[in-house]
This record gives structure tokens, sequence and C-alpha cells, in this order.
């Protein structure tokens, strides 16, 4: 079990895209090859800077309430595992539904990839390997106290707000402390003019379990 | 004659670069390893910790190391898959002899039949030439032990002058400029001391790139509140959040470190009691900055008058300060006086030799640090001891063994090295560790040279680019093929150790070494069985010289994760001590070996120095026909000349070629747009490469990676020019011209991407 008061934190500002966590996570015992992280230039031509994207782990993850075959799990200490064979049937509803576009594909296996806090290691008292290995700390893992003592001028956030729906996590994302926000709307930037294309998240959770409901 | 054998399918077939990916036991996540081995990386001078996992002779893979305490388990990619060079499809499992009727250009020959042709060369051309016709040329990513066994093979078994090592590209800029200033070239402190920092000072150092984990170290400063000032061209990750962003023009840095003084000097930002007590100079250099208004250091630098105020200020008034730099100060026709130009202002400030109060260069090489204490360089002896000075000669001689008259007087440095090949005085070379084809400027010249030379025997594990010219390939030892220890860019003493065997008939780079001597009937002190006797020697040898290793043993090193030299093993009343290193230089009341305290620096009186430095224009700098500055550097998935990290695979996919980096205004101006195949050129050659448009460079300055050979090398056109004290090249400013390319390369039809 990965204790309660160990918490993941992952600070964009800090990340310098060296890239060590995506060789480090590749090089992980579970899934050799295949890296569970990846990062995202956020803009070249006018920055270097880079953010990691990691699961968040979210208490009540989007991904496993929209899996039609129930192939992936979140453990009672928080950690939502990957999804898992012979469930998984590679429909990439998790793919699409996921806020923060974590969950990958592969469609050579099948099967849906995606980080588990290196469960093999968090539950047995080491840390997930990218926040090993992260030589500026962007990606890091430790008790809540550390972090405050640590890092004083940041501040973990862990709500996420996606249109109609709330989202909280078990990942910290570090903000700069003495920021107005409480939560993240990262639909406030969004143009309302233009019509969605898309089912909104909280609409097709409730056509699935109206569905369940009704069989 | 070496010729260069040429890229015929049959070479790269068999000796690539061909890229390595996890395989086998490697991909297999049912692989449990037999053993985990503590050590560090091969490549940088962080020198971080980590552990290999071994299994049936083969490193699978890595695990991290938290115990370790500079970098607590972090790594880079790097570090992560440096595992990937080990059972490589081109690794050398034996000797080669040049053979222009073979389609690869070379045959296999005998391990001993090498090691005869080798010696019976070194004889004929020393017979028939002299004694300094033989060069041998070293590395500093060998363990001390081998940088230590090198320097004696050149001068108590060859007995010629010329020897000399690739640190010569990097690090000796720092080292001259520590060594005026405090006597000793080592940096200040453990970086430990930057998180205490107020202020921390960065200049020509990509730190995020070039020393990952550095980069947590200062912004655990910033995390305690410090101001963070970087020094730099170009925008890079750690500069991006900087608190000031300085982007100098390439060239220029003498001149803001003056300016920067000079408002020290205006506000009365000074350590007067500091100045008085504990240095000698600084009339002198006040004086020399007294035109360094702020409007004439930013005409000069192209840096904004306010930014230079505000950066002396921030300087100026703190309590604590780190200041360090890399590279980009150093690599430069003025590089000693860059760097001692920025010892000025903390010598002004009086902030060094206490906690949160130090200075450092940033060291690359993974033993560039240990590579440049104990004797391959052309002027050194071990224990940091100088080749010209009589006492020193006479300690070494004894040590030795040999008449102090047959010990050789310095020779010249790498650069210079070529030029004597050019004019006849060198006509033999041995070489370790050292792929100078890809890593000098101007690599025509190179080439050409080894082409002259009679006989040239060439040491490596890969069969890289400088090793295509050799009459004989010696097939050395990986990193985890050995044991030994290297010294850290902190100045901390650490150990190796061995993981697996050598594949084939290559082995220990020492016992190569030790062969040839022998080959040579010349065997004496030349008969080390292990590792640990080196250094028992090696420390016996250092012992009284400002680099002392005395009181260092493995199992010391083992036991405090490492000992900072100086660490000697008797006090100043020559009574045996257990000292336990010595973290932190200069600290005041501190005894070392040359001022016998008089005071904290290494002089006999005891006081740093200053330094008067007037600023000077770069060797080329740009005209009407040239009118763009080319700078070079690196990026973090590569290492040095790419000898290694264009042979693993997940690294060259990371950085698969060098890109040109330049700014829209200069790429409007040029028609050219984000990828573009783009010429640069200089006096001196060009290559066509890749372009990549971005905001984060100066308008007037275009970026290139050096970590690629052949059409993408961009040595094609750097200038060969040196710092006249420090024999540094000029690697960080040259003129050039750049245009869209009228079409794709010849490197670019190929088939395969070759590196």
């Amino acid at each position: 079990m990965v204790p309660d008061n160990h918490l993941f934190f992952i600070d964009p500002n800090r990340c310098i895209g060296c890239q060590a966590c995506v060789h480090a996570c590749s090089e992980c015992d579970t899934h050799k090859g295949h890296s569970m992280i990846h990062l995202e230039y956020v803009d070249r031509p006018h920055s270097v800077q880079t953010i990691p994207v990691v699961c968040m782990h979210c208490n009540s993850p989007t991904c496993a309430e929209v899996c039609p075959a129930d192939a992936i799990k979140r453990t009672g200490d928080g950690v939502v595992q990957s999804a898992r064979k012979p469930r998984c049937i590679a429909c990439n509803n998790c793919v699409l539904a996921c806020p923060f576009g974590v969950p990958k594909m592969n469609v050579g296996f099948e099967l849906m990839m995606k980080c588990d806090m290196c469960y093999d290691r968090t539950s047995s008292g080491l840390k997930p390997m990218c926040a090993t290995v992260c030589p500026s700390g962007a990606l890091a893992f430790g008790t809540v106290e550390q972090f405050e003592h640590e890092r004083p001028r940041s501040e973990p956030l862990n709500r996420f707000r996606f249109g109609q729906q709330e989202v909280t996590t078990r990942v910290r994302m570090m903000v700069p402390r003495g920021g107005q926000v409480e939560h993240l709307d990262v639909t406030s930037l969004m143009d309302d003019s233009t019509p969605s294309h898309c089912i909104p998240t909280d609409a097709l959770v409730a056509t699935l379990y109206r569905d369940e409901d009704e069989s | 004659m070496a010729a260069e054998a040429p890229d015929t399918p049959e070479l790269l077939g068999r000796f690539g670069p061909l890229r390595a990916y996890p395989t086998g036991p490697r991909l297999d996540t049912a692989t449990i390893p037999e053993r985990l081995v503590k050590t560090h990386c091969c490549f940088c001078g962080q020198q971080c910790g980590i552990q290999l996992k071994v299994k049936s002779d083969e490193v699978v893979g890595f695990e991290p190391w938290a115990e370790f305490p500079f970098n607590k388990g972090m790594l880079c990619p790097k570090g992560i898959r440096r595992y990937l060079q080990g059972s490589h499809h081109d690794r050398l499992t034996s000797a080669l002899a040049r053979d222009q009727s073979l389609p690869e250009g070379f045959r296999e020959i005998p391990y001993d039949e090498a090691i005869g042709r080798v010696a019976a060369e070194i004889r004929r051309i020393q017979s028939e030439y002299g004694n300094n016709a033989f060069a041998v040329l070293g590395g500093a990513s060998m363990t001390t032990e081998k940088c230590y066994l090198l320097g004696k093979f050149a001068r108590a078994c060859l007995k010629t002058r010329h020897v000399d090592y690739n640190g010569r590209l990097c690090m000796v800029s720092a080292g001259v400029a520590n060594k005026k200033a405090f006597g000793v070239d080592r940096a200040g402190n453990a970086m430990s001391d930057v998180p205490l920092a107020e202020v921390v000072w960065i200049s020509g150092a990509n730190v995020a790139e070039c020393a990952p984990i550095t980069t947590s170290y200062v912004w655990q400063a910033r995390e305690n509140g410090a101001r963070i000032i970087n020094v730099d061209p170009r925008i890079t990750p750690l500069a991006r959040t900087a608190d000031l962003a300085l982007p100098v023009k390439p060239g220029r840095d003498a001149a803001l470190f003056n300016g920067i003084l000079h408002l020290m000097i205006e506000n009365d930002w000074l350590d007067h009691e500091f100045i008085k007590e504990h240095t000698l100079g600084f009339e002198a250099a006040a004086e020399a900055v007294r035109d360094y208004t702020p409007r004439r250091t930013a005409e000069i630098t192209g840096v904004a008058e306010k930014a230079i105020r505000q950066a002396a200020e921030w300087w100026g008034t703190a309590k604590t300060s780190f200041l360090m730099h890399a590279r980009g100060l150093e690599q430069h026709s003025h590089g000693v006086n860059n760097c001692l130009a920025s010892i000025n202002i903390v010598l002004a400030s009086g902030r060094i030799g206490r906690p949160g109060c130090g200075y450092a260069t940033i060291t690359g090489q993974g033993n560039g640090q240990g590579g440049r204490e104990h004797g391959q360089k052309t002027d050194q002896l071990p224990g940091g001891r100088d080749i010209e000075n009589p006492e020193h000669r006479q300690f070494i001689a004894d040590f030795w063994g040999m008449p102090e008259a047959e010990l050789p007087h310095a020779g010249v440095d790498c650069y210079e090295l070529f030029r004597k090949i050019d004019s006849g005085e060198i006509r033999g070379l041995l070489s370790w560790s050292i792929n100078p084809v890809v890593s000098l400027p101007d690599s025509t010249f190179v080439k050409r040279m080894l082409e002259k030379l009679e006989f040239f025997a060439c040491t490596d594990f890969f069969l890289s680019e400088t090793a295509r010219f050799a009459d004989v390939v010696l097939p050395g030892s990986l990193h985890e093929e050995d044991e030994g220890t290297v010294c850290s860019t902190e100045g901390r003493v650490i150990k190796i150790n061995q993981a697996i065997p050598s594949p084939g008939e290559a082995r220990q780079d020492w016992r190569i070494l030790q062969d040839i001597a022998r080959g040579l009937g010349r065997e004496r002190g030349f008969t080390f069985t292990k590792p640990a006797e080196i250094f028992e020697e090696l420390r016996n040898a250092s012992r009284g010289g400002v680099v002392d290793y005395s009181g260092i043993t493995y199992e010391k090193i083992e036991r405090q994760m490492g000992v900072f030299w100086p660490c000697p093993d008797t006090d100043a009343d020559s009574q045996p001590i257990n000292h336990p290193g010595t973290p932190r230089l200069f600290e005041p009341g501190s005894w070392n070996s040359i001022a016998k305290g008089a005071g904290p620096f290494f002089f006999p009186d005891g006081k740093a120095r200053f330094h008067p430095i007037r600023y000077a224009p770069p060797t080329e700098d740009v005209d009407a026909d040239y009118p763009v500055i080319l700078t070079t550097g690196r990026v973090v998935s590569m290492f040095l000349s790419g000898n290694q990290t264009r042979r693993i695979g997940p690294l060259v996919d990371q950085y698969p070629e060098p890109l040109l980096e330049l700014h829209p205004t200069l790429a409007r101006a040029h028609g050219i747009a984000d990828r573009d195949w783009v010429t640069v050129e200089s006096r001196r050659g060009r290559l066509t490469v890749r372009c990549q448009v971005v905001t984060t460079i100066r308008p007037d300055v275009v970026f290139v990676p050096y970590h690629w050979a052949g059409g993408k090398s961009v040595n094609l056109a750097t200038i060969s020019a040196q710092d006249p004290m420090s024999k540094i090249p000029e690697y960080k400013v040259c003129a050039v011209r750049i245009r869209k390319a009228d079409a794709p390369p010849e490197y670019a039809d190929r088939l395969e991407s070759q590196q």
C-alpha cells in the first residue's frame, strides 16, 4: 500500500525538458520499452517551456467510470491502475474521456497503457521512477510536510474543473503560493460561441449510468 | 601514413555508428538481475551515483542510487541509457590494423601483434627523429588511475614532452584563472552551498542541459528566496525562469563583469575588510574598470543598461551568493580573462569560503577535474605539480626512480600538437579517450594532420571518427568494465566500480598501456595488477602537492560517499592524521600546504589575487562578409563528440540531428522558414543542417550543437584561435554567413540515417 501521506507533486514550472522521466519510465520493469509519461513543448518557437503529462490519479477516475469492460481499477490507496487484460477491449473510451489526456492506446497490444504511479515501487517504500530521476524536481514524491518545508514558494492544488465536472486528484499540481485561484478552470479560456462536437464528459457518464440502470 | 577509412557500407555495417535499443533480457520484464553494482555515471562531471543491474555478465538496466548525496537518485537521460553502450554491435572486441585492400578498411589482428607493432613504431620513430617525435593524447573520461598512468607513461616510458589531453578544449581557462586568482584549480565549494545563497549568478552555463542535477540546487536556492541571474545569449531551460536573464553578446563577458565591478565600486558594495585582509591587486582592478560605465558596458555587451544595474544591485547587496560558470565564459580567446573578471566581482564581495558563499566552474567531463590533476596535461605532474618547477620535477623524478634530467619538460597543448604534426616535428601519435576529428575546431585541418602522421595508434571501444585514421586500433574498456576513482565537478573523489568484464580481446586501458611499455622493454614502473595499486602509487605521488590525495583510500571514499581533496595523511607537523577531506576551500583560518596558515588561499601569503582586465573583442568578429555570430554548444541527450551517445538509440531519437537555432528576425531576412535546410559558412568551412526558428536566441547569433560528425559537424566552421594563456579554442564565437540551402546536403540522401 502506498502510504496515504505520500503524494506525487508535479511542478510544470520546473520542467527542463530533459526527458529523464520518459527514459526512466521506459526502463521500468513492468512495461519495458514503453514510457507512461511524455513531455509537451508548449510553444517552442517562443519558449523552451515543457510540461510533463502524468496520470493524475483522480479520486473518481473518469477513465474507470467510462470503461465498459471494468478494466481500470483504483486501489484502496488511491492509485488508479492501468487497464488490464483480458478485460480491456481497446475501445478508446478512456483515451477520449480523460480530461488530462493521459491514457494512450497501444494498438499492437490492444491495450490502454497509462501511468500507475509505479505501483510496484510505491507500494514497497520506493518513489515512482520519474519522481526519483527528475533532475529539476518537476516531478517529486513525498509528504505534504516535506514539500511545505522544501517548497515554500509553491502550493499544491488537487482540484480541477472541466466544464461541469470537478475532478479531485491524488497527484498535486504546484502553483505559485499566494495565487488567487482555488481551482483551475480550463474552460475559462475556451470560446463558448463555437459549438462543441464532443459530448460533454458528464453527459456521457450520465448516459452510461442510465443505460446500466435500465438493463 | 594513416589515410581515413572511407564510409563504405561494409565499414558502417561492421563498425557503425548503429543505434542500440533495449532487446532480449534488457527488454524482458521477467529479467531479474543477479546483482546491483553501485557506481557513477560515465558521462558528465556531475558524476551522479547510479546502480547498474547485471545479469550474465551484461548490464541489463539501471536502478537509482538514492543514498548518494550529490544527486540523491536523480539522473538525466544519458545516465539512464548509458548501459546500452555495452554488448553493442559496434563494440571493438579485437585489435584492428588499417587495411586499404578491404572494403571495411580494417582487419582484425591478434592483440599481441598489435602491441608489438605499436612498440616497434614507437621505437622506430623515436630512434629516427628523437623522443619528442612521438606524442600522446589522453582524455578526461578515464579514471584518475588511467590519467595518472598515461602521464607517467609519456614522461617515464616514452620520455616525450608531448602529452596533452581533451580537457584542453574545455577546462583549462577556468584552471589557469583559478590558479592565478586562488592558487588552486578546483571548485571553491560543493554544490550544497548553492541553496544557501541569496543570489546565484550563472554565466555561460546551460545548466539544465549540461549539468541537469545542478538545476535542482539552483532552484532550491530560489525556493529559499534566492534571485537567479543568468548570463547567456540564449534562453535555456534554466534561463527561462531566471529572475534576470542577461543575453550577452558572445565574447563580451569580460566587459559585463567589469561593468558590474564598476557599479560595485561606485555604490560601495564592497567588503573592504576582506579585500584588505585576504586579497592583493584591488586598486589595479578598480582602475581598469573606471571606464566601464553602465552605458559603455551596455553598448559593448548588448545587454540593457537597466538589467546591468539591477544585476549589480542584487549581486552587490547580497549577504550570500554563488557564482558559477562553464564553457560559455571560458571557450574564448580571452577565456582566462573572462574568468578572472568574474572572480574579481566575487572577491570584491568577500563572499567566498563560507556557507552559502561560493564560486565554481562547472566541470563538463566525468573526470574533467581528476583528469587535470595528476599529469596528463602537458605542463603538469602528479599532485597538481608544475613540470617546470625544479623542486616539483625532483620530487616526481625521485618518486618514479629516474634522473631528473631525463624527465621531459613541458610540451605543447593539444591543438599546437597538431600544428607540430604539420611542421614534421611530431611523426607518431598514441591516443586514448579523445575524438579530435569531431571535437577540435577546423576539422579539415585536423584530418589532414592525422593523415600526415607516419604512425597513429588509437585506443577506443568504438571505431570513432578519429580511429578511422589509425594504423592500429587498440580495443579499450568501457567505464563499467573497470574500477578506479574519479573527481567530480565539486572536487569530490568518488569510486567507480566494475560491473562486467571486457568482451573478447578488449581490455582495461591501463593494461594496454602496460603491455606497450613491456613491448618497449621499459616495463619498470608499469607492472600494476589492479587499479587499487595504481591508486596507491598516485596517492603517494600526490603527497605534498596542492592536489593532495595522500589521505584518500578506496575504503574512505566508500565510507564517506566521496572525499574532497586536499586530503593529506599528515598534518603540518608531519604527524599522521585521518583527514576527512575539504568540501569547502578558502575558509577563513584554514590551513593549506602552500600558505601554511598565512591565509586561506593557496599562495605563500595566503591572499587571493584581483586581476585588472581589459575587454578585448573575439579573434574573429563579424564583418560585412560574415555578419552573423556562430556559437556552439550541447544538447541534453548527447555527450561530447557523440562517439557513445550517437550509438544509443533512445538518445538519438531525442535529438536525431543538429538543428541551427536562429531568431525569426534573422530568418526572415534570409527567407528561411522553420526546419528549412540552412548552409552556415565561415572562412574555414561550411555545413548544411536543418534549422529551428525560435525567439530564444539573440537575433545576431546562431547556435549549432557539436555532437555530430561528417557533414553535420559544426567544427567544420569553427575557428582554432586559442587563448594565449590556457590554449583553449574559441568555440563560442566566430563569424559566419547563413543562407537558405540550395539543396539538401549530401548526407540527407542516404537511406539510413548515418550519425
